[in-house]
């Protein structure tokens, strides 16, 4: 039984270990990354000057959308899919995950999906051009007919993020060691428990709205048209009873993150656990009920723009208890400030400063001033950028030493540190003003007034970019080689992940571990 | 390897990758064919993908009756299959709540009431009426309109109320089957899993008979506009589960008659098709009350 893994490609079509597969996600997710923001890049080398300069409208548009929807659904969610499978067995002290068969189908499901996906940039008519929110009728009368293939590939990435997710509430619930009670767990484990749950309660929703929009365009159903008496109002609910509690999808697993590199260099132990595993759970609870701010100026009742007002603002509470058991958790700590805890460091700080201008837009007056504008723009990238993608980012360097058994090098993990840190505030930051200022977004050209903010983030993205390749080179270096790694890594780290030798044994347990 | 003292830990399987191929090809399919283009690639999917999922389930019955299931595998099945049907509500959840702010919010507004009734300007005449027999489009552009609503609909005291029964009585007869299996009497078992696979198919017969009707008489389609659109939409959902069911219950059924599975103590095979039949009777609990009675 103690195999390693099998030689020749066949290994990564038929493997079941939790560890290859949760590879083949990161590398997934990767290159998911560096395609999306290739996109991101053609935006922002449009955006240089005001006018048209690079590219057509209608191919600026295909750009936002699909840069939009590869991100979301193909760079973070898949990380942290990747993630959890490399780490929760490794965490709760089980030998794999509880359905491994099901956990390959899920993975290769997505470079299917996103092939398709692709595919329609290709197709008579151009890839999907509606955003990413895909709202109807938009997405629906006068959608090109790629849009039937994003449908179907929603469709089969959705099965694949439902199985993903079923798999890992098994895994969690089912298969701990002996003695690793719920409230021991470590916080990745606890944040991805409550993540999976949100995602098989809200991936069905999504494939409903496709469904809708499927049968509307090609069925002769009204739901999102009034002529028959439905209402395009109505996509955008049920799309954002999925898309809330997927931003939730999307930073939950980064908090668990977090929570174990931030005690690990404090070298103290996380403050207010408990406190922690309460206020996830009530946050995903609230991520049901505040779906409508996204739409406060699509015209609801005032009774249903005071509720999701309020119901959005009492997420602050639960986060605020987050950040401040991290800033606690560092205070007269004895840090150091390797690259993992640098992310994780401007995590907790960037991500606060999206959480306040999320707090400005949760203002329902205020927001119509900014819906719409690059300031949303700044803000939910400034949750994303260096909340997700730093939150993996930081995860991969704290445990890439122990999946390859080698050290990553330092100093070039600070060099990618610090121009991906400045290349994301040089893109976003300018982002607020020009958004304030009125610039609407979504356009491949704007008034004059706003040339100099979007020079400045034309260039910080270029940055941001090319901090990612040096990332690429340092993970393919540390693979390949490098400093060994001691089997504890950093300094007294905590988590059955380090009881074990770097690199980790094909099937990490084969029999349970003692958990005190 | 059978206890939990050491894990079991499965060989390398083909069956994802090509379970992979399966489903690509029923989506890119199914996508091309809406589309205009040829059928062929989406029932090669379908094939394809049933092909795998039978070798997949065999294989999975086969390790049980090497006894290769530890008891923590098997209570893995019994979660994966829970969270499996909680998905299942959510997709109906998304379904009925299309309804219910149809009905609540959207009618009203269209016809004039409420914070939004200014939206009647642009249809002006429309009524707000549910069942919604005259469409917006018709209210303002009278016989030119292409969405026409429906000349009648369903009574729920007839077809419907029959099918209640049927599919009610169909969940009782699964559940004397599971007691009959745990007692280990495998004719009753036999006996009254085989009345549930009748009732399944007799509930599915009365509602092509009711689609006929909608279809033929009542001029109650797709097409026709909301009503139309949520009645099918809902009720076509539930009815391709309730095939999917009562073809997971015949299976159940030969698999017990022909190759004599399942234990007193071991058949989660089976209880998982009897949660998945429960589940669908529920949800048409649901529907005969919100679609047909509150609807007509």
């Amino acid at each position: 039984m103690a195999h390693g893994p099998k030689p020749g490609f066949t290994r990564w079509l038929y493997t079941t270990n939790h560890k290859d597969i949760g590879s083949m996600y990161l590398w997934f997710s990767f290159a998911m990354f560096l395609l999306g923001g290739c996109m991101a890049l053609v935006i922002r080398a449009e955006l240089f000057q005001p006018g048209l300069q690079i590219v057509q409208p209608e191919f600026f548009n295909q750009m936002t959308t699909m840069h939009g929807l590869i991100m979301v659904f193909g760079a973070v969610m898949p990380a942290f899919v990747g993630l959890a499978n490399w780490m929760v067995p490794m965490m709760i002290g089980a030998p794999d995950m509880a359905l491994p068969r099901m956990n390959n189908w899920s993975f290769w499901i997505l470079p299917f999906a996103f092939a398709m996906l692709a595919s329609t940039l290709f197709m008579e008519g151009g890839a999907p051009n509606f955003g990413w929110t895909f709202y109807a009728p938009l997405s629906t009368e006068y959608a090109p007919p790629s849009v039937t293939f994003f449908i179907f590939s929603i469709h089969i990435m959705g099965a694949s993020s439902i199985m993903g997710a079923i798999n890992i509430v098994a895994t969690i619930l089912n298969m701990r060691a002996p003695g690793m009670t719920l409230m021991k767990m470590p916080l990745f484990v606890w944040t991805w428990l409550i993540t999976a749950y949100l995602l098989i309660a809200v991936m069905p929703v999504l494939a409903g709205v496709v469904t809708m929009m499927l049968m509307d365009i090609h069925f002769g159903t009204s739901f999102f048209s009034a002529a028959g008496g439905g209402d395009p109002v109505l996509f955008q609910h049920v799309f954002w009873f999925f898309g809330h509690p997927e931003v939730y999808i999307m930073i939950l697993p980064a908090f668990g993150i977090v929570s174990a590199i931030i005690p690990t260099f404090a070298r103290k132990p996380l403050f207010g656990y408990s406190s922690m595993v309460y206020a996830t759970a009530s946050i995903a609870f609230l991520s049901f009920i505040v779906w409508a701010h996204h739409m406060f100026t699509v015209g609801m009742p005032i009774a249903g723009e005071l509720f999701f007002m309020y119901a959005t603002m009492l997420i602050a509470v639960p986060t605020g208890v987050k950040v401040f058991n991290w800033v606690t958790t560092m205070f007269r700590g004895s840090m150091t400030f390797e690259t993992p805890m640098l992310f994780s460091i401007a995590f907790v700080i960037l991500f606060t400063l999206g959480g306040f201008s999320g707090l400005m837009l949760a203002i329902a007056p205020a927001d119509f001033q900014y819906h719409d504008t690059y300031f949303v723009v700044a803000h939910f990238h400034y949750v994303l950028v260096p909340g997700a993608i730093f939150s993996i980012t930081a995860g991969v360097y704290y445990w890439l030493p122990k999946w390859t058994g080698n050290m990553y090098n330092e100093t070039m993990g600070k060099v990618h540190f610090w121009m991906a840190f400045v290349g994301l505030n040089v893109t976003f930051f300018p982002m607020h003003f020009v958004g304030l200022a009125g610039m609407p977004r979504r356009i491949p050209d704007y008034a004059l007034q706003f040339a100099d903010f979007n020079q400045i983030a034309s260039v910080g993205a270029f940055l941001f970019g090319a901090a990612q390749i040096v990332f690429l080179f340092n993970v393919i270096r540390t693979v390949k080689g490098g400093k060994k790694a001691t089997d504890e890594v950093w300094e007294n780290p905590e988590g059955l992940e380090w009881s074990v030798p770097s690199p980790a044994p094909y099937h990490t347990f084969s029999t349970p571990p003692v958990v005190r | 390897m059978a206890t939990e003292s050491s894990y079991y830990v499965p060989e390398q399987s083909r069956l994802p990758i090509f379970a992979t191929i399966g489903i690509f090809l029923t989506a890119f399919g199914a996508a091309s064919w809406v589309n205009g283009g040829s059928s062929y690639i989406f029932f090669a999917g379908a094939l394809s993908m049933a092909t795998v999922l039978w070798f997949w389930f065999a294989a999975v019955i086969k390790e049980n009756m090497q006894g290769l299931n530890s008891d923590q595998l098997k209570r893995s099945y019994v979660w994966g299959m829970g969270w499996f049907i909680f998905s299942e509500v959510m997709f109906f959840a998304a379904f009925f709540g299309a309804l219910y702010y149809i009905r609540t919010f959207t009618l009203p507004w269209l016809g004039g009431e409420g914070d939004r009734g200014s939206s009647n300007m642009l249809w002006e005449g429309f009524q707000n009426t549910w069942p919604l027999m005259v469409t917006p489009e018709q209210a303002v552009a009278g016989d030119a309109a292409k969405v026409v609503g429906p000349k009648g609909i369903i009574d729920p005291w007839h077809l419907p109320l029959l099918n209640t029964v049927l599919l009610l009585a169909s969940s009782v007869t699964v559940h004397i089957a599971h007691v009959y299996l745990k007692k280990g009497k495998r004719q009753g078992f036999n006996l009254w899993l085989g009345a549930t696979v009748v009732l399944g198919a007799a509930f599915l017969f009365f509602q092509v008979e009711e689609y006929l009707e909608a279809y033929q008489h009542l001029g109650l389609t797709l097409e026709s506009g909301i009503y139309g659109t949520t009645f099918f939409m809902l009720t076509g959902f539930h009815g391709a589960h309730v095939t999917l069911g009562t073809i997971m219950l015949l299976i159940m059924l030969l698999r017990s008659v022909i190759a004599h599975h399942f234990k007193p103590d071991d058949h989660f095979g089976f209880e998982a098709a009897s949660w998945y039949w429960h589940f669908v009777d529920v949800v048409w609990v649901g529907l005969f009350i919100f679609v047909y009675v509150l609807g007509a």
